[in-house]
């Protein structure tokens, strides 16, 4: 019965995207609405077929389709099918024209990629297909051309326009987390990609560095750094050699950049309070934003711009606040718990995560401004903190001391698929998703 | 004969004359340096001695002192203010604690410090930093109040960025919950 409503469902969806492209936008939303994560789609990642023969074409055939497997598992939507249960080896039996699909219905399968692979001279072509097995249907087909090198990037644009059939999203494939790690003894801000892939040390300050925050256009990266003996804010550009530094008396911290301007709001304490304020891109103060003695910090903003979430400590214990820009009103969002911070407003605007502290240990919460929750996410696993959303929405970034030091997770916003991002020598903490990367 | 008798003349007057002159001559000088030495030496022992336990003193008194301001100077540095979790409220102990060391400041006037603020690692990190901020700029207001500059003073926080003691339990997280002072 399920099934079947299920396959009524991706009637309707697959239809709905032949029959109303480009109009149908709107449509997409059923991955959402239907809460993704509690039922996977089962998905076919067969072995890739072999166009040329040799070394690099017999790699190809076997990690490109493992890395596609494993990317577009990484989203939370899927369920991979085992290659042992396969009834066909499309490397060796069937051509991309004569996909018989109960092969793959049979088995459970509702989602099929094929792939093929030609190596020349160090040029790869790989041609990639999604099919509906039930609809029995090509929903996408993509041939790519590039250096061997390239593998994963061709592999993560396949899985870009496998999520935009599925979703009208775009998906993460091209985004990036930046967080804190003390590999090297001290603080410093790293950068990999959003499945943990390739980190790379960004600053080399010997001191303290702290709280990355991504400009809406991914080319801007603000901190906190000791690197002059206190903590004072840095605006850096990520491709160009320039950047800003906001070093008042006392801290300069918490940035958080306004959606797709060139400002950004942080704390600052040369009032000897730390007050929230906005400033321009190069470290100016446009205004003042927090108003009240005692703390006020950690700002994150509603996607259009209008709020502004924040801690703060005005009644007795730190709790999360919103405040809207235009009226100046200030409302409490959190009840429950004694210790509410770290606030992640999500990039739909229709939830805010955040770390609540019950006996001791920090968990992370999602509350919607509909009233609805808080709900908690994580649970008995040692300290859970610092949530950040992917920009789609779908996933939330955290740190974990669940086995000892403090690592990177990443679930999916209802906190199913709890898993850990990286390993890496010493901390890490303070992970923050980038935005979509543009021209990447 | 005449020439016979002066000869005499003379040895009687001469020879005893000279014999006197001799013999005065040398009890003089005798009593001279018999007298004068004993004295001197007297005395100068007396002042070595005197000298010398003035100088024992003064470096007993000098020694006293010292260890008195580098005592003073010790505890500035080593006694840490402590607080409450999640405050930034001044306990009646920390606030002697920083009368004295508003004394040394008074009393050692051309000395700069920082005060900086610690947290313990359970909060979460950025608040932390503001509530070490808290910590770092009330202790200071509280010294500028008992009438050190404030120029004298500078605030830093820390958060939980620098513990003293990396244990995970009340003990060693009332040790981290601190301000503490250093010199420059």
């Amino acid at each position: 019965m399920r099934n079947c409503w299920i396959k009524i469902f991706w009637l309707i969806v697959i239809m709905s995207f032949w029959a109303l492209q480009g109009v149908a936008r709107a449509g997409y939303d059923y991955i959402d609405i239907s809460h993704p994560f509690l039922r996977k789609i089962p998905i076919a990642v067969p072995l890739f077929k072999k166009v040329s023969s040799g070394h690099e074409t017999d790699q190809l055939s076997k990690s490109a389709p493992d890395l596609l497997a494993e990317t577009l598992e990484f989203t939370g939507y899927f369920k991979l099918l085992d290659r042992e249960a396969f009834l066909v080896n499309p490397q060796t039996d069937a051509a991309f024209a004569s996909i018989n699909f109960h092969d793959w219905t049979s088995i459970g399968a509702e989602l099929l990629v094929t792939g093929g692979v030609l190596v020349q001279d160090n040029l790869v072509e790989i041609e990639l297909r999604l099919y509906d097995t039930f609809k029995e249907q090509l929903l996408v087909g993509k041939r790519y051309k590039g250096r061997v090198e390239d593998e994963r990037k061709i592999i993560r644009r396949f899985c870009s326009e496998v999520i935009y059939t599925l979703t009208g999203d775009r998906g993460i494939f091209n985004t990036k987390i930046a967080f804190v790690s003390t590999g090297t003894g001290n603080k410093e801000i790293y950068i990999c990609e959003f499945d943990g892939y390739n980190p790379r040390q960004l600053t080399h300050t010997k001191s303290i560095t702290l709280s990355p925050a991504w400009a809406s256009d991914g080319q801007w990266l603000a901190y906190t750094s000791y690197a002059k003996g206190k903590p004072d804010l840095y605006i850096k550009n990520l491709r160009e050699n320039r950047s800003y530094v906001v070093a008042k008396k006392g801290i300069n911290t918490t940035p958080a950049w306004f959606p797709n301007k060139f400002e950004l709001a942080a704390t600052l304490s040369f009032s000897d309070d730390p007050e929230i304020y906005l400033l321009t891109g190069t470290g100016k103060i446009i205004k003042r934003l927090t108003y009240n003695k005692g703390i006020d910090v950690s700002p994150t903003w509603s996607p259009d711009g209008k709020s502004v979430g924040f801690v703060s400590k005005r009644s007795g214990t730190p709790q999360i606040y919103i405040k809207d820009i235009d009226s100046g009103q200030v409302k409490r969002l959190t009840f429950q718990g004694r210790y509410n911070t770290q606030p992640s407003w999500s990039p739909k605007g229709d939830k805010m995560a955040y770390s609540g502290m019950e006996n001791g240990h920090n968990n992370i919460f999602v509350i919607g401004f509909d009233g609805q929750g808080p709900i908690q996410l994580t649970h008995n696993e040692g300290d859970n903190e610092s949530p950040s959303w992917s920009p789609d929405g779908n996933l939330i970034v955290f740190t974990s001391t669940r086995e000892g030091p403090s690592r990177i997770y990443v679930m999916t916003s209802y906190g199913t698929d709890q898993r850990r991002l990286l390993v890496l020598k010493g901390r890490q903490t303070e992970p923050k998703w980038s935005p979509r990367m543009v021209n990447k | 004969m005449q020439k016979k008798l002066w000869i005499i003349l003379a040895l009687v007057f001469i020879v005893p004359g000279l014999l006197f002159t001799v013999s005065c001559a040398k009890k003089a000088v005798k009593e001279d340096t018999s007298l004068s030495q004993q004295a001197a030496d007297e005395a100068a022992a007396e002042k070595a001695r005197q000298e010398e336990l003035a100088r024992q003193r003064a470096i007993e008194e000098a020694r006293l002192k010292e260890e008195a301001i580098q005592k003073a100077k010790d505890n500035f540095l080593n006694e840490d203010i402590h607080f409450e979790f999640d405050s930034a409220v001044l306990t009646p102990d920390a606030q002697e604690i920083l009368k004295t060391k508003a004394e040394w400041l008074q009393n050692n006037p051309n000395v700069k410090s920082t005060i900086e603020g610690h947290c313990d690692e359970r909060g979460t990190l950025e608040y932390n930093l503001a509530l070490g901020e808290r910590r770092a700029s009330g202790a200071k207001s509280f010294l500028v109040d008992l009438g050190i500059p404030a120029s004298r003073l500078t605030a830093i926080s820390y958060g939980e960025e620098r513990p003293v003691d990396p244990g995970q339990n009340e003990a060693a997280w009332a040790k981290n919950r601190r301000c503490h002072l250093t010199i420059k």
